[in-house]
């Protein structure tokens, strides 16, 4: 066998470093007022007022091409104003999903209307996506999800239950997978749809997470009429455009950066202390951090260039959740200091870590789905 | 350089290697045997001549280039100072001074003074000092950094191995009349960081083989009536494995073109304990998926696994390497911290 993955190294352009700095300026103040147990949850704190100055600087839909209200940058751009974000703890969690990967969706099989209708919005910092994959029964084994929508007239009606849906409670919309007829092929007959959620017969529930944090939902269809133009792409094609969805949305910063806070806030108290351990620890989580940097950059430069780095992209987030999750047990050996949200910053980012890391490899794609892509992979199944 | 010379590089170093490092190439040269033919074929090629400017008879390749060639010699395990020769080629060319026709060289790596260009010094661990004809030495002349160049005297010389038998000899030099010298504009510690990153990319190439040996292992080997890599146990450990292998390839592949770049400290520390935890983790993989055929003598995993945990200490173990990454960080401050990983500096 030859190794299946090959992470070329990727420079970003001279255009992405000058972003780099307007983002590092921009944040400077954007962030004054957003509490640290908003900055120490990154892309799942939210915050519609400042997603509205995100859109207003042009940072959402980067790089979607023009013709669709983006501003045409590339992926190497979007990156850096990513990563720029994720470092700085902004609350980017509201606009994350839809620019993400539902604009995208949209731009790549949605219809004119659906984009005149939708993308507006994003692009703006005001219109919000979730995403309605996992089910009751169809957790890791997404194919088998039971959600129905049956064609009647000019609609879908639509009846079932999707779950651990993050930040349904403030989305205008889902995009959502549902089963639109049986098929042998258990990943035939489903399809995605646009859902307005302030339809009649959508009903959000909250899920409270064990750091008592709703983010969370239990969305239920009972009979909702979804408009047969709120279908995306062809129907039955489903299964195929949400493989392609899931490259984007597993090798990004996001996959590595969770416990980035935590890291800092453990530079700032081992300023004051001089310990032999915690230095050597502190930078081979550098070097771990900055491999993953690397890595995640190169499947950037795939994608800029049309490339699918499924693969690689499995890699990235397996890796990358690894490291996440390891940092506050680390910094937990470190230092004598218990996790506590009324303590110091780094009492309040290692409670708030500790309890939100086992979350690391569980979504996006768990870590054994993961390992068993890999696998895959390397020839072994 | 581009694609097109690497590519042409990638293929001669997979032909040359695949065709010459025999497992009885390996078994002979633990003995102590010097494989002459892989050697000749080698330099016939000019890899050892990768990095010397076309003016001084070499290749004008460059660090990305060399990558390639540290990588594939990990890959196989090639019991020749390829890398080695590589890089001390590069220290003399810096110097401006030509390497003596048929000559082997060795880097001595110590502290080492001159007085009227006599030399003093040890340096412990020679790689390939026994097979070497010349040593190449970065010392301080008064206040200069000179490089210069020795002849090895068995005398001066106690063999010793590494654990994968490759031989790492001592050489003890008391005002040894240095052959050429020149001064040189460098960094002092050279020596040290350019041995952390052949080091790094040849682990990376080993890592490489243990993983590509391991599928091929769990794809033949039945137990319980199937191939033990249809195991989802197996299947999981492999994949790890593959993970690890992959940021190796990629934090040696950032410290060569951090070199290019004219920036490699950072670049060099990230990759040399980067890949350290990565032998630690996948050797460990590597044996457990091969089980008790790994652990024999007769099986050539452990060549390339012994290697692993040599190299994983030599020019700094990377715990060394991580506290000099440890304490920039913290001497920067945590503001600092991010900047300096977009920059690859940690002088910000």
């Amino acid at each position: 066998m030859s190794i299946p993955f090959n992470f070329r190294l990727t420079d970003f352009p001279v255009e992405a470093e000058t972003l780099r700095l307007e983002v590092r300026e921009f944040l400077s103040t954007a962030l004054a007022d957003v509490p640290k147990e908003t900055r120490a949850e990154t892309w799942y704190g939210a915050d519609e007022g400042f997603s509205r100055k995100v859109g207003e600087r042009g940072w959402i839909g980067l790089s979607w091409p023009t013709e669709y209200g983006g501003s045409g940058r590339s992926a190497m751009e979007r990156y850096v104003v990513l990563e720029e974000m994720l470092t700085a703890g902004a609350p980017v969690g509201a606009h994350w999903i839809a620019d993400r990967q539902s604009g995208p969706l949209i731009i790549r099989y949605g219809t004119p209307e659906q984009q005149e209708k939708i993308l507006p919005g994003i692009l703006r910092g005001e219109t919000y996506f979730c995403i309605g994959m996992s089910e009751p029964d169809s957790g890791s084994d997404l194919a088998a999800l039971r959600t129905k929508a049956e064609k009647k007239g000019d609609k879908y009606i639509v009846n079932g239950t999707k779950l651990w849906t993050s930040g349904a409670q403030r989305c205008q919309y889902m995009i959502a997978l549902f089963r639109t007829s049986k098929e042998e092929d258990r990943h035939g007959g489903l399809s995605q749809f646009i859902v307005d959620l302030s339809l009649p017969g959508v009903t959000i529930r909250p899920i409270t997470d064990l750091a008592g944090r709703h983010h969370f939902n239990e969305v239920v269809f009972e009979d909702v009429e979804v408009p047969e133009t709120m279908l995306v792409g062809k129907e039955g094609d489903g299964w195929n455009q949400v493989t392609a969805e899931l490259a984007l949305e597993r090798s990004g910063p996001e996959r590595y950066l969770s416990s980035y806070a935590l890291l800092q806030e453990l530079i700032k108290e081992f300023s004051e202390r001089n310990d032999y351990e915690g230095v050597t620890e502190i930078g081979r989580q550098m070097a771990h951090l900055t491999t993953l940097r690397q890595m995640s950059v190169s499947v950037a430069g795939m994608l800029n260039d049309g490339e699918n780095p499924a693969l690689e992209a499995s890699v990235v987030k397996d890796l990358g959740a690894v490291f996440e999750q390891d940092l506050p047990n680390i910094a937990h050996r470190l230092m004598d200091l218990e996790p506590d949200v009324q303590g110091n910053d780094f009492q309040k980012y290692l409670a708030i870590l500790t309890q939100i890391s086992p979350s690391f490899s569980l979504r996006g794609g768990t870590r054994e789905i993961l390992r068993g892509i890999i696998a895959r992979g390397l020839g072994l199944r | 350089m581009n694609d097109e010379t690497s590519q042409l590089l990638s293929d001669t170093a997979e032909k040359l290697f695949s065709d010459h490092v025999t497992k009885n190439c390996i078994i002979d040269a633990e003995k102590g045997t010097w494989p002459d033919e892989l050697w000749s074929e080698v330099i016939a090629n000019g890899l050892n001549l990768i990095l010397v400017p076309e003016e001084l008879g070499g290749v004008g390749g460059n660090w990305m280039n060399a990558g390639i060639l540290f990588k594939a010699s990990g890959r196989y395990q090639a019991p020749i100072p390829l890398a080695e020769n590589i890089v001390a080629s590069y220290i003399l060319s810096l110097a401006g001074i030509s390497q003596p026709p048929d000559s082997i060289l060795t880097i001595l790596n110590g502290a080492f003074v001159a007085e009227k260009d006599l030399l003093s010094g040890s340096s412990p661990r020679t790689p390939f000092a026994s097979h070497s004809t010349h040593g190449v030495v970065l010392y301080k002349d008064d206040s200069d950094l000179k490089v210069g160049l020795i002849e090895i005297d068995k005398n001066q010389l106690k063999d010793n191995n590494n654990i994968a038998l490759e031989n790492r000899g001592h050489i003890e030099l008391d005002k040894v009349s240095l052959i050429e010298n020149s001064k040189v504009d460098c960094d002092s510690n050279l020596v040290k960081k350019l041995g952390a990153l052949m080091r790094s990319n040849q682990m990376a190439g080993a890592l490489e083989s243990i993983l590509t040996q391991s599928v091929r292992y769990a794809n033949e080997r039945i137990q319980f009536g199937r191939p033990i890599g249809k195991f989802q146990a197996i299947q999981q450990d492999l994949a790890v494995l593959s993970t690890h292998v992959a940021a190796s390839s990629v934090a040696a592949d950032y410290a060569c073109s951090s070199m290019d770049k004219g920036n490699p400290d950072f670049a060099i520390a990230v990759a040399k304990s980067r890949i350290d935890d990565a032998v630690s983790v996948g050797a460990g993989i590597a044996h457990q998926v091969h089980g008790a055929i790994g652990f024999t003598y007769e099986h050539g995993l452990h060549f390339a696994t012994r290697r692993l945990w040599a190299w994983r200490a030599e020019y700094g173990s990377g715990s060394e390497w991580s506290k000099i990454l440890g304490e920039k960080a913290i001497s920067n401050g945590a503001d600092k911290f991010w900047p300096s990983i977009t920059e690859g500096n940690l002088d910000i």
